[in-house]
């Protein structure tokens, strides 16, 4: 008999996962002992509180870990400093992104429906949003991803590894179908990317199981270091370790939204609720893509030693995927027609660009990753707490006209996400448009924003790797996405608001309660999807209205998300040194 | 010492920052928002003292040392990227950092009634010209390709905005979509010369830290294949901006759309980058690939300013005609830089400036006459006979023109005259025979300058144009400056070449292999 020994374990090392994840079951229980009145405050500031603890963690283990990395609990959580890094990424992004998520704006709603699991366009749901109903249970859920999020950035274990990819996806799958408007939409897009989320989830646990029947261990460092010194029994059959890292690889790639394995992403992204896609489009990838970084560097350094000829095709894997996602990206981004699915679109071609950056499997590449994820999520975050606030607004024909003042009464409906309707922006909130182009820009990797201090690290990544023409090719792809993004721009900035909106009259009671009523999306045939108002068939005839589009009020937290974002864009820009030398000290990997 | 280009690159970006205040306000139009407006005598101030800051800075640098870099200043700025902050100008830099901080208080001026009584988008518009000002003396000063490539890239944003949020022309937003992407493209394929040049000079030894300044990557051996692929790379980049047939299509767009302050900044200081960069950058970096290219760099050169002066002939919008004759002059500044001879050097150096002078009071004095008429015409044909009723205008406008064929007595000459007697003597194959080519590049200068001021201001007034108001005070004040220069540079060019002449000589023995350095001697004698 064994004698049972109780591990070490370093508390203080697992602090920043427990910390959040803890907070999340915390969350759980507030559900149902705090009273409905208080609840949403109470979750609000625990969430924030964890992840501002969880970056607080992060921060006082920074220089143990640089200086040692260790493994917890048997090697299931494996802190480097990247992972590190990442876990801190992560955190700090989340954080901002809850801030999105909080604000009610001006209206006093949130973007989430009162009761997620009504029917959409019951009378229930209909009752619920009159009795004033609040979903609090996103914040928990919130917290489950980012923990989940953490986690799969910062393990060697296969195993866990997948378990953290549940545990982030579940509650991403959950938060997906929880929007207020475009309810169907959101469903759709929810029940989308459970399945295809399933899929990929299957091909990974698959690839491992192939690996640990190559190597008998499902530990990254330990399957490299046995490659390494040899002796493993099924030695000459690197094809199953190869098969096996592919088929990871496609799961990694699945969440990271890499062509072939987009698909999903411009769907998801627009159907989502937008606080939450901000939060997808930023955290999911940081993880994901730090991930990937993790596994693919581990298994080159065993394949490097066992068969540079395996590893060369796995290289030239990456390498492929990178000009398909990067040409897919910018190509079917720049004919988008909605702001959502652009933005989706230009999630898709950062991806390329990260993987520009990661292909070159060494270690400046992994410096300039986690630099790139920063710039990029900040840059991301603002842009969807922007769409966030640009609304429609029903109101009585002849009030804006002639860029005349709007009647502050009429009724603000859902975003106004049709590139089209963001015609004159800049001149109805110039602020919000700037703070919007600056992300733009950024996005574009104009220098003196963060986005070219990442861009120039993800090319120079590539060409220290070798793979100059690599780097020419993604240059070319950026010329591509700047036309794309600029698109947007010339829209917002220069184009005056169209005179009418071009929404034909409705016809309502004057008078009516101005609680506003659920849309309900109809796709037809073109694709566009047009708004009717359930309870519109009953109204009588009255004073014709039209809808205009309108920059709601942030009450606080989504404005303060937006002026952080900007400020940080700029400082990462101009004076990106101190950041790039913490994240330089991350790429310190300890295999 | 006192960092006086440092002073000179930040004081404009604290007077953006303190104008541009408020310029995110909403913005209001008609006559609701009777502000008193202080924001165009504040932006006035600042770049009126800008101006004497460059007084400063001019008494500072050594003319004796011109062709060394001066007032230098280098801090470490991103360490991990090997990227500093180096400036540093010789005379060519601190001419053309004067050409630009001459110029944005007189486009200031020319601008004082354009933007209306809407005072928020007059912040923008001033905000704007000044951070562009900031840019522009920082691209002449920087030392480091890096920052280099960042303030090349980044000037670009404050111009997109400027060509299409103030223009007068139905095209702007498509010419400042046009301007952007044809530069961002160029400035892309430079990035990743960028790249391979850090990388290559990090391999021959270079200190990583320091491997993207000017002076160190001068000594580096890159291989002839790898320096020709970069020499392209640099090249594209300017040729855009210069612009060069044939990726100049963007040129004219702007200046039929842009406002004529815009064009004045854009197209006599900004595009000049383009030739201060081949200058600067492409010949001491790859010596061996500028002599390789030379022969076809020219005959672009001479297409282009030939072409460039026929288009000139054929427009019927002054405003775009003005930028034809751009496309043309800069053909000569880059036949001049690449004939490698101290004279043809000097020669373009100097066209550098005296184009911004010439073509800048050209664009600034058709942008008066456009606002005078009633419905703000650019069409040549809409105006007849303005000399018997604004006199004083059609004065500028002649001397204005008179410099743009290169009158002798007028700088322009001096300039275009050295330009082509380089070219004549110029090291590559052909050069000569090139040299000749241009020459009725010359008289079709003749052509368009004196055809244009005949349409407009001979004859008998076209009806409504008859009490048309001559120039105002203002407007003379803006032009006098730039015609004074004009003339006194084109009687003693001396007091310009003594900041070129050295410079020139650099160039011309970095880029030499052997005899020309006597020839050089002999050319140099010879003026």
């Amino acid at each position: 008999m064994t004698e049972f020994v109780a591990p070490e374990i370093d508390w203080l090392a697992l602090a920043p996962l427990i910390v959040v994840l803890g907070a999340g079951v915390v969350g759980v229980l507030l559900e149902a002992f705090v009273p409905a009145k208080a609840r949403r405050m109470t979750q609000i500031v625990l969430t924030l509180a964890a992840l501002a603890g969880g970056l607080a963690f992060v921060v006082v283990l920074w220089p143990q870990i640089v200086a040692q990395p260790v493994q917890v609990v048997g090697g299931s959580v494996t802190l480097t400093p990247f992972a590190l890094g990442a876990q801190g990424i992560i955190a700090a992004l989340a954080f901002l992104g809850v801030l999105v998520v909080a604000d009610r704006t001006a209206t006093g709603q949130d973007s989430f429906a009162p009761t997620a699991s009504a029917v959409p366009g019951t009378s229930y749901e209909d009752l619920a949003r009159r009795s004033g109903l609040e979903q609090t249970e996103i914040y928990p859920l919130l917290l489950f991803a980012t923990g989940g999020m953490m986690l799969f950035a910062s393990t060697d274990d296969l195993i866990v590894m997948f378990i953290a990819l549940e545990v982030l996806s579940l509650p991403l799958y959950v938060l997906c179908a929880t929007a207020r408007r475009r309810r169907l939409l959101s469903q759709e897009a929810a029940a989308k990317y459970f399945l295809l989320g399933a899929f990929a989830s299957a091909l990974f646990i698959f690839g491992v199981a192939l690996i640990y029947g190559f190597a008998g261990t499902v530990r990254l460092l330990e399957i490299a270091m046995a490659m390494r010194q040899g002796g493993l029994p099924l030695e000459g059959m690197t094809g199953l370790l190869v098969a096996g890292v592919l088929l990871v690889t496609v799961g990694l790639l699945f969440k990271v939204g890499a062509v072939p394995f987009h698909a999903w992403t411009p769907d998801v992204y627009t159907g989502a609720p937008t606080p939450i896609t901000g939060f997808m489009a930023a955290c999911t990838k940081a993880a994901a893509v730090a991930a990937l970084v993790e596994v693919l560097y581990r298994i080159s350094i065993g394949l490097g030693g066992a068969s540079p000829e395996a590893l060369r095709q796995l290289q030239i894997v990456v390498v492929v995927v990178a000009v398909l996602t990067m040409v897919v990206g910018t190509a079917v981004g720049s004919v988008q027609t909605d702001v959502k699915r652009l933005l989706a679109y230009s999630s898709i071609a950062h991806a390329g660009f990260l993987l520009v950056g990661i292909a070159g499997f060494n270690l400046q590449a992994q410096s300039s990753t986690l630099f790139y994820l920063l710039a990029y999520g900040i840059a991301t975050i603002g842009a969807f707490a922007v769409v966030t606030l640009v609304r429609e607004r029903r109101v009585t024909a002849g009030s804006g006209e002639d860029n005349g003042p709007v009647a502050d009464d009429g009724i603000v409906l859902g975003e106004a996400t049709e590139i089209a309707q963001w015609a004159g922006l800049g001149r109805k909130a110039p602020w919000l448009t700037a703070a919007f182009a600056l992300f733009l820009l950024s996005m574009a990797g104009i220098p003196l924003t963060a986005g070219f201090i990442a861009k120039f690290g993800a090319f120079t990544g590539a060409v220290s790797g070798g793979l100059w023409w690599l780097a020419v090719l993604g240059v070319l792809a950026s010329v591509v996405a700047v036309a794309f993004y600029l698109r947007l721009l010339v829209v917002m900035v220069f184009q005056p608001a169209p005179a009418d909106s071009g929404v034909e009259p409705v016809e309502t009671t004057p008078g009516v309660e101005p609680v506003e009523t659920t849309p309900v999306v109809e796709p037809v045939e073109t694709g566009v999807s047009t708004t009717t108002t359930a309870t519109m068939a009953r109204a009588q005839v009255a004073a014709p209205q039209r809808v205009v589009v309108t920059v709601v009020r942030s009450r606080g937290p989504a404005a303060l998300a937006i002026v952080v974002c900007a400020i940080a864009t700029v400082i990462l820009g101009v004076f990106p040194s101190p950041v790039l030398g913490l994240v330089e000290q991350a790429s310190k990997f300890v295999p | 010492m006192f960092p006086w280009l440092t002073v000179l690159i930040a004081w404009p970006l604290v007077g953006a920052a303190v104008v541009g205040l408020g310029a995110l306000g909403r913005s209001r139009t008609g006559s609701a928002s009777a502000g008193i407006g202080l924001a165009r005598p504040l932006a006035l101030l600042f770049s009126l003292v800008e101006v004497a800051l460059l007084v400063g800075a001019f008494a500072a640098f050594d003319p004796g040392a011109a062709a060394e870099h001066q007032l230098g200043e280098t801090y470490p700025w991103i360490p991990q990227i090997g990227a500093t902050y180096a400036v540093g100008v010789d005379g060519v830099g601190l001419l053309l950092v004067a050409l630009s901080v001459v110029l944005v208080p007189l486009v200031l001026l020319a601008a004082w009634r354009e933007q209306g009584r809407d005072e928020v988008r007059l912040r923008r518009f001033v905000g704007l010209v000044l951070l562009l000002e900031a840019f522009m003396v920082a691209v002449f000063c920087a030392r480091d390709v890096f920052l280099f490539y960042v303030l090349f890239e980044a000037m670009l944003i404050p111009a997109y905005f400027l060509i299409g949020g103030f223009g007068q022309g139905a095209g702007r937003r498509r010419a400042a979509v046009k301007f952007l992407m044809f530069s961002l493209g160029g400035g892309l394929i430079m990035l990743a010369a960028v790249i391979a040049l850090y990388f290559l000079a990090v391999g021959a030894g270079v200190d990583p830290g320091r491997a993207f300044l000017v002076d160190e990557l001068v000594a580096v051996d890159l291989g002839t294949a790898a320096e020709r692929l970069m020499f392209i790379g640099f090249f594209i980049a300017f040729a855009i901006k210069a612009p060069m047939v044939p990726v100049h299509s963007w040129l004219p767009d702007v200046a039929g759309n842009a406002s004529p302050g815009t064009s004045t900044l854009l197209i006599c200081v900004l595009d000049k980058v383009g030739t201060f960069g081949m200058l600067t950058l492409c010949l001491p970096l790859f010596p061996e690939a500028s002599r390789w290219a030379a022969p076809f760099v020219i005959a672009l050169a001479v297409i282009s300013v030939l072409y460039g002066a026929i288009m000139a002939i054929l427009q019927t919008d002054l405003l775009r005609l003005v930028g034809w004759t751009s496309v043309s002059h800069f053909g000569f500044i880059i036949l001049g830089i690449f004939t490698f001879t101290p004279l043809g050097t000097a020669g373009s150096s100097f066209m550098m400036l005296n184009h911004g002078l010439a073509t800048g009071a050209l664009f600034l004095v058709a942008g008066f006459l456009v606002s005078r008429h009633p419905e703000k015409s650019q069409q040549i044909a809409d105006y007849r006979g303005l000399r018997s009723v604004t006199p004083v205008l059609a004065g500028t406008f002649l001397v204005a023109g008179l410099a743009t064929l290169s009158l002798p007595g007028l700088a322009t000459f001096v300039s275009e005259i050295m330009v082509l007697i380089g070219a004549f003597s110029g090291e590559p194959a052909g050069s000569a025979a090139w040299a000749i080519a241009a020459i009725p590049g010359v008289v079709l200068a003749a052509v368009y300058v004196l055809l244009t001021y005949q349409k407009i201001f001979t004859g008998a007034p076209a009806a409504g144009l008859e009490a048309l108001p001559d120039l105002r005070v203002r407007e003379r004040i803006v032009a006098a400056p730039l015609v004074a220069g004009l003339l006194v540079l084109g009687f003693v060019p001396g007091l310009a070449l003594t900041y070129v002449d050295a410079p020139a000589d650099e160039s011309a023995a970095l880029t030499a292999i052997d005899e020309p350095a006597d020839a050089a001697a002999q050319m140099g004698s010879d003026k």
